[in-house]
């Protein structure tokens, strides 16, 4: 089988300037989505996923800075693109959805103009046919009563309502490529996995590949192919869903693994991973950002990551890994 | 304090220009101590030989109609200007902080009966309000402080109503109020002093629109009476001559209001960005 | 809306309940003999006692007040010592020109302040910022009165690009055709291209510096609160979908940065209607602010209390206009209610 990436992004790094210093947010991160596949990006917060996705998307703030990389996507380098250009693509060939849908969206326009905005602005529908399509799109997420929905303002909406529509306008022009970062974050658990199983049908339907940003080992587990963690801006292993969690062979995984409430873990078991992550404006960052809270760290430890596969799509950068 | 001190230092370096009003404000500060000290002409003596003569070494700011010398009235005026501004302010401060704060702190009929109060004030356009104050209490200057205190009356009311309700229910209230002390006791004592620093920059952002305010009603012949040196006045006996090109009479006056107005308004953005950064736009 | 419109309404009504009683009560406060203050200077003991009978001051307060509110219900606000005229007609007269002047006032400060506003956090950090910054510090910081007289020295006796601060009108030219009562309008409407430019060239100076005093607040207002919606989530979902970046900063932010600045719109109102009196005296331009200033001089009570109840009244108006407009942009207000 040979599979084509949908995106690739390679030895991705940015950095933010603040009043503090510079932090080095992401350290050469690398990793690849594949058409119809859904990867996912996992770590705790601070881990560089949301940057990471927030860089290939064109939407860094303006602190933020790429310094090294590239990010293939349909044979171009969205990194080297003009703004204009990504502006072009953005929410055509590659969208994106975010968490707390409900400030995500204009408070004070109409759902379905919000949904007529960017189908108009692709040449997705012409701006007298956009309603009829912001209805279509409503009926694509399974809006009930979608006629009547389109005239709603998000504030008339539940959250579960608001994140369909984020969806909807994510969708509108049928993207290669879905970035959703922490879908469900604010949700309640049966409206989480109601939104996670429609992003699921929707990417099957037009085999679009999707990133799928999450802290959530449980839920990667659940509806990924492939994981991808993340830990301080670097990517520390990557494997297919099942044998990460079968074989976890980097540490900090092991630990990722062990601190996720599975159906078997009782909350006794559950483990915390020790010391946090490092400061990252530091001049003399180690090579290894998880040397520090390491439990298996060797003096081969300060070189520069290797990147080891082992097996089939799997990666992992550790000296000493298990 | 120490923390506060280094802040101030590091506000200070960010933006140079509240430096400046603190240079500002000594200036003024000394002209109001030792004004009538060190004003070169007696700033009541006319002299009928100087009339409306511009600007010179003798004269800095040139003589007024009445050959009175303007760099001596301007100067003698920052006393009376400060001084009315001062003190409106301060009763400002306390009618508005003790009622806002027993209004958030006891909230009920004394919450409703102060903001009730305050919306009717607000009800008008300050200026005018001032106005009809000064002109129904009589023509004094102890009027224009009274006015311009009723006018931002509300404006402290509702800081201190916010910052005294949000404090209310804070855990060093509580241990205050648990340890036996009176509510009066508890208010003026744990709640007042904890909402000082945000009155303070309230205070110091509203001194700058109070001098305005003195000033505007002088202007237009209420409170301060001739020959009184005050600026409001001044630049009204300056306009009579401004269409025959005698530009000085208003210029200068005018210019030491602007410039005071100016002093205290920076004064306030800065002691603002230093004691409440949050509030920072 | 009807419903927005009736509790705003309702709301407005305490106001002028407040606005009313402040009012009556200024007058009672009078230090000494109401009676003799209302009667004038030079009255004779003879005329005080009869305007105390004729104002109702020899009646307890309650009695007065009722007094006051009949009177105010009739519409009358007693008669000018001076001129004699009723103060109402007097005030309805000189009414027009005060709004001429504070209405084109607030067009030109929101024409500026607003676009200078969103520039300024749109381009943050930029000479445009600290232009902003400047504009806003130093305008607050200049007494309307004493950049009106500058203004009028510059450009009247200096350069004689303006006309003599004296007035709506040139004494050349006679005033329009009456339909509205703005200068403007009415010669715009009749077709008078002279008189219309006249009163542009007397306009222009006493408007420009109420302008500059009640630019500050909207322009800061409107810096921070496109700089606020600018940093929102919803900023960043309009940008990862690609909209185009006039479609972000207009439709997208601004709209939703411009209701915090709908709510600044009432302390610029309360400025510019203050500001009103100062502008008028410089330019002496016949409005109710000269109006009461001339009153205030000859110790003329009546209209400056009419005055103030005026530029009261007109101001709880305004603000309920403000409140509608607010409930107009924002649907959360509109549906809410």
């Amino acid at each position: 089988m040979t599979a084509v990436p949908a995106l690739a992004v390679e030895e991705l790094s940015v950095e933010f300037r603040t009043r503090s210093g510079i932090v080095k947010v992401l350290d050469h991160v690398g990793f690849s989505v594949d058409k119809g596949e859904t990867v996912a990006l996992v770590g705790e917060s601070g881990s560089g996923k949301s940057v990471t996705a927030f860089a290939v998307m064109g939407i860094l703030d303006p602190a933020g800075k790429v310094t090294s990389g590239r990010a293939l996507f349909g044979g171009a380098d969205l990194l080297a693109l003009s703004e204009r250009d990504l502006a072009e693509q953005r929410g055509r060939e590659f969208s994106m959805i975010f968490q707390n849908p409900r400030t995500a969206l204009n408070p004070i326009r109409k759902v379905g103009q919000q949904i007529a905005d960017v189908l108009v602005r692709h040449g997705g529908a012409t701006r007298p046919d956009a309603p009829r399509a912001a209805v279509e799109m409503l009926k694509r997420v399974r809006i009930p009563d979608p006629e009547r929905r389109v005239e709603a303002y998000p504030f008339e909406l539940s959250g579960g309502m608001c994140q369909r529509i984020m969806i909807a306008i994510a969708l509108a022009c049928r993207p290669a490529l879905l970035i959703a970062d922490e879908p469900t974050t604010g949700l309640d658990v049966t409206t989480q996995a109601v939104i996670m199983d429609l992003i699921g049908e929707l990417a099957h339907e037009s085999g679009m590949a999707t990133i799928f940003i999450t802290h959530d080992l449980a839920l990667a587990a659940e509806y990924c192919d492939r994981i991808v963690v993340m830990h301080a801006g670097h990517v520390v292993e990557a494997a297919p869903a099942r044998e990460l969690f079968a074989h976890p062979r980097h540490p900090y995984s092991v630990k990722l693994l062990a601190a996720t409430p599975g159906e078997t873990a009782s909350l006794a078991e559950l483990a915390s991973i020790p010391g946090g992550l490092p400061d990252l404006r530091r001049p003399d960052l180690p090579a290894c950002r998880y040397s520090d809270r390491c439990e298996r760290r060797i003096d081969d430890c300060v070189k520069p990551l290797p990147n080891r596969s082992l097996g089939e799509r799997h990666i992992v950068s550790c000296w000493n890994p298990l | 304090m120490l923390p506060l001190l280094r802040h101030a230092r590091y506000v200070l370096s960010e933006n140079p220009v509240t430096g400046l009003a603190f240079g500002l404000f000594a200036m003024f500060l000394v002209a109001a101590i030792f004004g009538p000290l060190i004003a070169p002409y007696n700033p009541l003596q006319s002299n009928a030989a100087m009339a409306l003569k511009s600007p010179s070494a003798a004269h800095w700011f040139g003589t007024d109609q009445l050959g009175r010398d303007i760099f001596s009235r301007v100067l003698v005026a920052t006393r009376l200007d400060l001084s009315i501004a001062f003190a409106s302010v301060i009763l400002a401060f306390m009618l508005g902080a003790l009622s806002g704060v027993a209004a958030g702190y006891f909230g009920g009929w004394t919450d409703r009966v102060v903001g009730r109060l305050a919306d009717t004030i607000m009800a008008f356009p300050l200026f005018v309000l001032a106005m009809g104050i000064v002109a129904a209490l009589g023509n004094e200057v102890i009027n224009i402080v009274i006015a311009t205190a009723i006018i931002n009356f509300p404006l402290y009311a509702r800081v201190a109503r916010a910052e005294a309700s949000v404090r209310r229910e804070a855990g060093f209230v509580e241990a205050a109020r648990l340890s036996g002390n009176g509510e009066a006791r508890v208010l003026l004592g744990h709640v007042l002093p904890n909402i000082m620093p945000i009155m303070m920059v309230q205070m110091s952002l509203t001194m700058g629109y109070a001098i305005l305010n003195a000033a505007g009603l002088s202007f237009i012949g209420l409170g301060v009476r001739p020959p009184a040196p005050e600026w409001g006045i001044m630049v009204a006996e300056g306009a009579n001559f401004i269409q025959s090109g005698e530009w000085w009479i208003a210029l200068f006056p005018g210019a030491a209001l602007m410039l005071a107005v100016f002093c205290f308004n920076l004064l306030g953005d800065g002691l603002r960005d230093i004691i409440d950064p949050r509030q920072r736009t | 809306m009807l419903k927005l419109l009736l509790s705003r309404l309702a709301t407005a009504i305490p106001s002028i309940v407040g606005v009313v009683v402040v009012t009556f009560m200024l007058t009672r406060l009078l230090p000494g003999d109401p009676a003799a203050y209302f009667a004038g200077l030079a009255a004779s003991p003879q005329a005080i006692a009869e305007v105390r009978t004729k104002l109702g001051l020899d009646k307890s307060l309650p009695a007065q007040f009722v007094g006051y509110i009949v009177d105010l219900a009739h519409g009358n606000l007693g008669n000018s010592l001076s001129t004699g005229q009723p103060v109402v007609a007097e005030i309805a007269t000189r009414l027009p020109a005060s709004a001429e002047l504070t209405l084109f006032a607030l067009i030109l400060a929101v024409g500026i302040a607003i676009p200078l506003g969103v520039l300024a956090a749109v381009k943050q950090g930029t000479w445009i910022d600290h232009l902003c910054r400047i504009v806003t510090t130093a305008g607050v910081s200049l007494p309307v009165f004493f950049t009106g007289l500058l203004f009028a020295y510059v450009f009247y006796y200096l350069l004689q690009w303006a006309p003599a601060p004296s007035g709506r009108l040139d004494v050349f030219l006679s005033p329009p055709t009456h339909i509205t009562g703005f200068y403007l309008i009415d010669s715009a409407l009749t077709g008078n291209m002279e008189v219309f430019w006249g009163a542009l060239r007397q306009l222009a100076l006493p408007a420009i510096s109420m302008a500059i005093f009640s630019l500050a607040p909207l322009a800061r207002m409107t810096r921070g609160s496109m700089l606020s919606v600018l940093g929102s989530d919803f900023i960043r979902t309009a940008r990862a979908s690609g909209l185009a970046p006039g479609t972000v900063v207009f439709t997208y932010a601004f709209r939703n940065a411009v209701l915090p600045v709908i709510t600044v719109l009432g302390m610029v109102f309360s400025f510019l209607l203050g500001a009103n009196v100062l502008v008028e005296t410089v330019f002496a331009w016949p409005g109710i602010g000269l109006y009461a200033v001339n009153a205030l001089i000859t110790s003329d009570y009546a209209p400056v209390q009419g005055f103030v109840l005026t530029m009261a009244v007109l101001y709880v108006a305004l603000n309920l206009a403000i409140d509608l407009l607010y409930g107009l942009v924002d649907p959360r207000v509109r549906l809410d209610s």
